[in-house]
């Protein structure tokens, strides 16, 4: 059962914006918005803010407003005569990732999701060599060092906040240190915890480099250069002893930032470095994604079928391949004749042009360059009605709670009633 | 609705029936005692010739959880492999050694199976065990609760806090997060791995809370006898797979101190030290121990050849392992302050000189454990060989003579390490049906199934009778879940999503702040949040009722 309308405050919200699931905000209705009381950021705030009166829209047929039942009715047309349906964007919750499941396999349909150029960098070096990985209340807790990739205080802005918390189980041996690898944190970043993170300032795209150099370091190997990815000797050298020594060591890596060729092997030379530092202490890696629902559509996947996303099952059992059920690749070659795009989180993130009919489930106030054959407003997940998604470690599913009275549909409603009218 | 299965040859040991021929009559969902001859039959099944038994139980298969996905995702050449596809009915899934939790449900009521615990649920991994579970159609679930490693209870055990309250806090953990049993691996020796150690004997301390295993041990095995569990507490020891790890399972078992312990795949802690290679099989004296203590019970974890896939909560023995992984690839993982995994694919090999003795053993410890109430048959799924091997392992149990043919192929030296081909012993229809049904049932409590009383749950299974014990047990010729008609000559003819089974035992709502307040200060989600609701019970499971079984509290 829902709980009732969001009447005064709420405690202990999870917040469904960025892969983080933080579970202790304070939100509360103001002026017919909601509002992040406590322990927001910049994402949350934003988003629990977002659609004074979009909660108002309503279905589309053609550009046209049509009733819920008749836009279903459109989709399930459309889904008919398809032979190639895709289904992207997935911006969803465990549900949603279940009823798309269903009726792309019932059409023979693909899935792929809006993240999975990123989560596949992750997904590739998993299959390959596998990886040792830890979750956030082990950062917290035993952290004595930790390595940052990417542009993580944009992209989980409470990251550092949350992993370097003063009162834990364990003292470090050292003081804790922070280092990013790659661009500088911007200024004041680690502040709430009091730290002054250090950055190594090598270019993104020269990560390989640095990490063959690190682990040849760590392995005790002779190097006759005198800087590598622009970075003096010297410099890698230090951080080779500081991850040596370290306890506890956790690199945390944001896939998303490594948006060059082959990325996926400089996750997998990540990974092999972690797994050397093993042989004489603790090191983990932890991988961070799962906004957007990325990592819980991935879940989903994998435990009904044994796959993760970029997925088809034309043949009528599921076929696994990242590069040929690309949605890109699909919408641009044509193989695809009809897009499904769901995105239930992210208004912002709308449906790709592509010169077939589209389908799309979004949340209230998407902007369309080229209107849709269908749009259907969803509820967020966490917002609009309960629901559950997974962190980015891939442990923890948090529940998401309704905090309004919606009239909006979800996802897997909608999903189900597109199915039925078939 | 009124059913009659007329007949057939009825196996159902909780009621002593070897083999006689009945008629079996299900209503609603359950077996009734004969009716009068006024009522009206309405669907009959001829059942002459057949073999009838109460639905399997699997009290020990890892089918859900954060690990299972771990090892789908290192495998997608096992999934390609193994398509399912999609029919009229069933849905499409993938996988030999970790399939999907859509094939899994198909291929275990396709094999009689009607009932699947998994027996590591990390408590922050929970949810995700429920949600995979629930995407199990048509067999009955449940999960038992990794306690151990988890920080909160060596805080309590290294302050020396009184019994009661682990017991309060024991009971809380099984409600949150709607398990059946509780179960501990490595005990203390995931979180000792944390701190950077490798092993962890019995009765080591651990390097920061100074608590040994035997300290855990001793603890859980109370809390569970105190709060009248169902289920034993069920115990994956310290040395898993290490050689001449059959000293610490003996000492193990003391260390239940006259309590009731279950010995999880136990045939991974049967290992000796003799011979050239200095591992041999410790089989007889673990049989030996098992037959003199009647507190002690146990699940062998064979190991079948070929590829598999293993997964552990043991990131310590996981980690150990690694470099002995085909395809050499790995996963482990710490776990929110609570538990830890570890899944390394595995290729066992007949002509392995190590693998083929671990066959042997496995085999030797079903052949010497008299009492086969207490002795229970399971691979551990997927770590000693998928479940699908099941009906090959009842064959080799079930036929001296293939039994020793498998033998022949075996490596020489393992052949000449084991006694296997001296003994004798064939289980009977009747003894299987103890192994499969009537005695998981009784060890886990659940009171209405694994037999074919009037009032139990109409979970039956037909086969035909045949010599061939694989064929026969690869196929059955109809299996009723629930009453239903769900499987028809092997084939899936209705899908359904069964239940789950639980425990809710009391506790005193103290334990309820300092858990809060423990979640508050040291982890990263709020205990008010980590609860697992009814609601989400039912959207996890399509619908499946949570079963909540009694407790006998000792204690009050």
């Amino acid at each position: 059962m829902a709980p009732p309308p969001l009447a005064a405050e709420a405690r202990d919200v999870t917040c469904p914006f960025c892969g983080l699931l933080c579970d202790d905000l304070v939100v509360s209705p103001a002026n017919g918005r909601l509002a992040v009381q406590a322990n927001g950021c910049s994402i949350s705030t934003a988003a629990f803010a977002h659609q004074a009166g979009t909660e108002l829209e309503q279905p589309r047929v053609r550009g046209r407003a049509a009733s819920l039942e008749q836009a279903v009715q459109e989709a399930a047309v459309l889904l008919r005569q398809a032979r190639q349906p895709l289904f992207a964007g997935l911006g969803t919750d465990v549900a949603g990732a279940r009823a798309a499941a269903r009726l792309a396999e019932r059409l023979g349909g693909v899935l792929d999701h809006m993240n999975a150029a990123a989560a596949i960098r992750n997904t590739l070096a998993l299959q390959d060599r596998g990886w040792i990985t830890t979750t956030l209340s082990e950062i917290r807790n035993r952290v004595d060092l930790l390595i940052v990739i990417g542009d993580v205080t944009r992209r989980f802005p409470r990251f550092l906040e949350r992993c370097l918390v003063r009162e834990r189980m364990f003292e470090a041996a050292e003081p804790v240190e922070v280092v990013f690898l790659g661009p500088a944190p911007p200024e004041g970043a680690g502040a709430v915890s009091g730290l002054v993170p250090r950055a190594i300032p090598c270019e993104v795209r020269r990560l390989p480099e640095a990490l063959g150099v690190l682990r040849a370091l760590v392995a005790g190997r002779r190097l006759e250069v005198g800087s590598v990815a622009g970075v003096p000797l010297a410099t890698w050298r230090e951080l080779a002893q500081r991850l040596r020594r370290a306890r506890y060591g956790v690199v945390a890596w944001a896939a998303a930032d490594l948006d060059f060729p082959h990325a996926d092997l400089a996750v997998q030379a990540l990974s092999e470095l972690v797994k050397d530092l093993n042989r004489t202490t603790r090191f983990a890696g932890l991988p961070l994604g799962g906004s957007d629902g990325d990592v819980t559509v991935d879940a989903v996947h994998l435990w009904q079928t044994g796959f993760a996303a970029r997925t088809s099952y034309a043949r009528g059992y599921p076929e696994y391949d990242p590069w040929c059920f690309a949605a890109e690749r699909l919408l641009a070659s044509g193989e695809a004749d009809v897009l499904v795009w769901i995105s239930s989180f992210d208004e912002r993130r709308g449906p790709p042009a592509a010169p077939v009919p589209a389908i799309v489930l979004g949340r209230p106030g998407m902007r369309f360059a080229e209107e849709p054959a269908v749009v259907i407003p969803v509820g967020t997940p966490g917002v609009d009605h309960a629901g559950h998604l997974f962190r980015t470690d891939r442990v923890v599913a948090l529940p998401l709670r309704s905090l309004r009275d919606s009239a909006l549909p979800g996802v897997a409603q909608v999903l189900d009633a597109i199915e039925r009218a078939l | 609705m009124l059913l009659k299965l007329t007949g057939g040859r009825v196996y159902d040991p909780a009621h002593g029936v070897d083999g006689e021929v009945r008629d079996l009559y299900v209503r609603d969902g359950r077996i009734i005692a004969p009716p009068g001859p006024e009522e009206r039959i309405d669907e009959e099944f001829n059942l002459s010739g057949t073999v009838v038994m109460a639905g399997a139980i699997d009290l020990h298969t890892h089918i859900g959880g954060g690990k299972l996905n771990i090892a789908r995702a290192l495998l997608p050449q096992d999934h390609r492999a193994d398509p399912v596809p999609r029919t009229g009915r069933t849905r499409a899934s993938a996988g030999h050694a970790a399939p999907g939790t859509l094939a899994t449900g198909y291929r275990y009521a396709e094999m009689g199976y009607t009932a699947c615990f998994e027996p590591a649920v990390v408590p922050s991994n929970a949810r995700q065990a429920h949600l995979e579970m629930g995407d199990t159609p048509i067999v009955d679930k449940g999960g038992y609760l990794m306690l151990g490693s988890d920080d909160f209870l060596l805080r309590l055990l290294a302050a020396r806090e009184p019994q009661p309250v682990i017991n309060d806090y024991v009971a809380w953990m099984l409600q949150a997060t709607r398990c059946l049993a509780i179960k501990v691996v490595n005990p203390g020796g995931i979180s000792a791995f944390k701190f950077n150690q490798r092993t962890l004997d019995l009765d080591e301390p651990h390097p920061y809370y100074r608590v040994t295993p035997r300290d855990v041990l001793r603890a859980l095995t109370r809390a569970v006898h105190e709060l009248g569990l169902p289920h034993p507490l069920h115990v994956h020891g310290c040395n898993l797979g290490v050689p001449g790890n059959a000293e610490t399972t003996l000492a193990t078992m003391g260390a239940a101190e006259g309590l009731p312990i279950h010995l999880t795949h136990i045939q991974f802690h049967s290992y000796g030290t003799e011979g050239d290679r200095q591992f041999s099989s410790a089989a007889a004296r673990i049989a030996e121990a098992v037959n003199r203590f009647p507190n002690v019970s146990c699940d062998v974890g064979q190991v079948l050849f070929g590829q598999t896939v293993t997964v552990s909560g043991d990131s310590m023995a996981q980690h150990r392992n690694a470099p002995l992984g085909r395809p050499r690839k790995f996963v482990v993982m710490d776990i929110e302050c609570d538990a830890g995994c570890g899944v390394v694919p595995f290729r066992y090999r007949d002509r392995n000189f190590v693998n083929a003795l671990q066959w042997a053993i496995g085999l030797e410890i079903f052949l010497l454990v008299n009492d086969p109430w207490r002795v229970f048959l399971t691979t551990d799924h997927p770590n000693g060989a998928p479940f699908t091997s099941y009906p090959h392992l009842i064959r080799l149990l079930m036929d001296r003579t293939f039994r020793n043919e498998r033998l022949a192929l075996l490596h020489p030296e393992a052949r000449r390490m084991t006694t296997l081909a001296s003994i004798e012993r064939e289980y009977t229809l009747y003894e299987i049906a103890i192994l499969t049904r009537a005695a998981p049932a009784r060890i886990l409590g659940l009171a209405d199934r694994g037999h074919l009383g009037p009032g139990a749950a109409a979970d039956i299974t037909v086969y035909r009778d045949d010599p061939d014990r694989e064929r026969m047990f690869r196929t059955p010729l109809f299996v009723f879940k629930d009453g239903e008609l769900v499987v028809r000559d092997g084939a899936i003819v209705r899908v359904t999503w069964g239940r789950y089974h639980a425990v809710a035992p009391a506790f005193d709502p103290a334990i309820e702040r300092r858990v809060a307040d423990h979640f508050a200060r040291f982890h990263t989600i709020r205990a008010a949040n980590f609860r697992i609701s009814d609601d989400e019970m039912r959207a996890f499971g399509h619908g499946a009722e949570v079963v909540t079984h009694p407790c006998r509290d000792r204690m009050a």
